[in-house]
């Protein structure tokens, strides 16, 4: 009984911990790197609850796909994060003024609520006891909301189109192949017959008309 | 020293708190503020997966998953955007975006 209670702790301190970090760390890849540890705290979190699957996802879509995104991008601009940073003791008192205000909000209503006595009637789809977690998630999932599901599948379509058109881009400088100008090319326009006079060679004045 | 459902939330507060402080102390970041706003919807899916647990109903982890699914595509554009932005300004500062005068 008491070893899920110190897991508890320590997942909850590590997390609380690295995501302080996080926004208090000199340099970015640090921050990710805390954002990482958050994350899989966190996922040590959801899997004391219960909630399996969702602690892998939590591990696979944020380790695996969000914060590898966030280091790509952070290696990948050359940006000077020092001047970036000006500021940060300025909003300090303010920010922690409100964010003093915020949690001890958030704290208050925490510790003093009770669950309305209709809501346990309420229950929408409740967990099988007789299953896993992922079967009891997808018995839900694929069948009452599956428009939900594909929705969510639309959404990433979205965002993966968007994130290409976005950063596609085409250089002047590169010399790309154009089907359709090859296929519009004929002999006419690619070669022409000179005379050239004995002695003379073909003059610079023909130079525009050579490269035709 | 039964872990409840009020302990869960309680980091789940905290959690969204430090989210929100870190938009506040790096307002000139933008890497962060994206990372800050992934601790909130990591805050959020905590206090989903909590009650979800807790009242004994699925249908919270199932909302969690597609907060989830949000998240990373929020993620995805708005790295985009901030590449594209340095592209064009050579700069990734907060307050260099006020081109339009909005």
């Amino acid at each position: 009984m008491i070893l899920p209670a110190l897991f508890f702790y320590l997942f909850a301190a590590v997390c609380v911990a690295s995501a302080v970090m996080v926004i208090v760390s000199k340099n970015p890849v640090h921050s990710v790197l805390y954002l990482i540890l958050a994350f899989v705290n966190a996922s040590g979190l959801f899997v004391l609850m219960g909630a399996e699957f969702l602690a892998m996802i939590l591990i696979v879509v944020y380790v695996g796909a969000v914060a590898v995104l966030f280091l790509f991008v952070i290696m990948m601009l050359d940006v000077d994060f020092t001047e970036l940073r000006e500021g940060f003791l300025q909003y300090m008192p303010i920010g922690l003024v409100i964010g003093g205000i915020f949690l001890f909000e958030l704290l208050l209503t925490v510790s003093y609520w009770v669950i309305n006595p209709s809501t346990p009637k309420a229950i929408t789809a409740a967990i099988p006891t007789n299953v896993t977690n992922t079967e009891a998630l997808g018995l839900v999932l694929y069948t009452k909301y599956i428009h939900y599901f594909q929705l969510s599948g639309m959404i990433l379509l979205v965002a993966m189109i968007g994130a290409i058109v976005l950063t596609l881009r085409h250089k002047a400088s590169v010399k790309r192949q154009d089907i359709n100008v090859q296929n519009a090319r004929t002999p006419e326009m690619a070669m022409a017959v000179r005379k050239v006079a004995v002695g003379q060679g073909l003059q610079d004045t023909d130079a525009a008309e050579w490269v035709k | 020293m039964t872990i409840g459902l009020g302990h869960y939330l309680a980091v789940a507060a905290m959690l969204f708190t430090l989210g929100i402080l870190g938009i506040f102390l790096n307002r000139k970041n933008i890497i962060v503020i994206l990372m800050s706003v992934e601790l909130i919807l990591l805050a959020v899916n905590i206090n989903l997966v909590a009650f979800s647990t807790f009242l004994g109903d699925i249908v919270g982890q199932v909302f969690a998953l597609l907060v989830l699914t949000v998240a990373a595509a929020e993620a995805a554009i708005g790295l985009a955007v901030l590449v594209v932005y340095f592209r064009n300004r050579g700069s990734i500062a907060v307050e260099d975006v006020n081109l339009m005068k909005g």
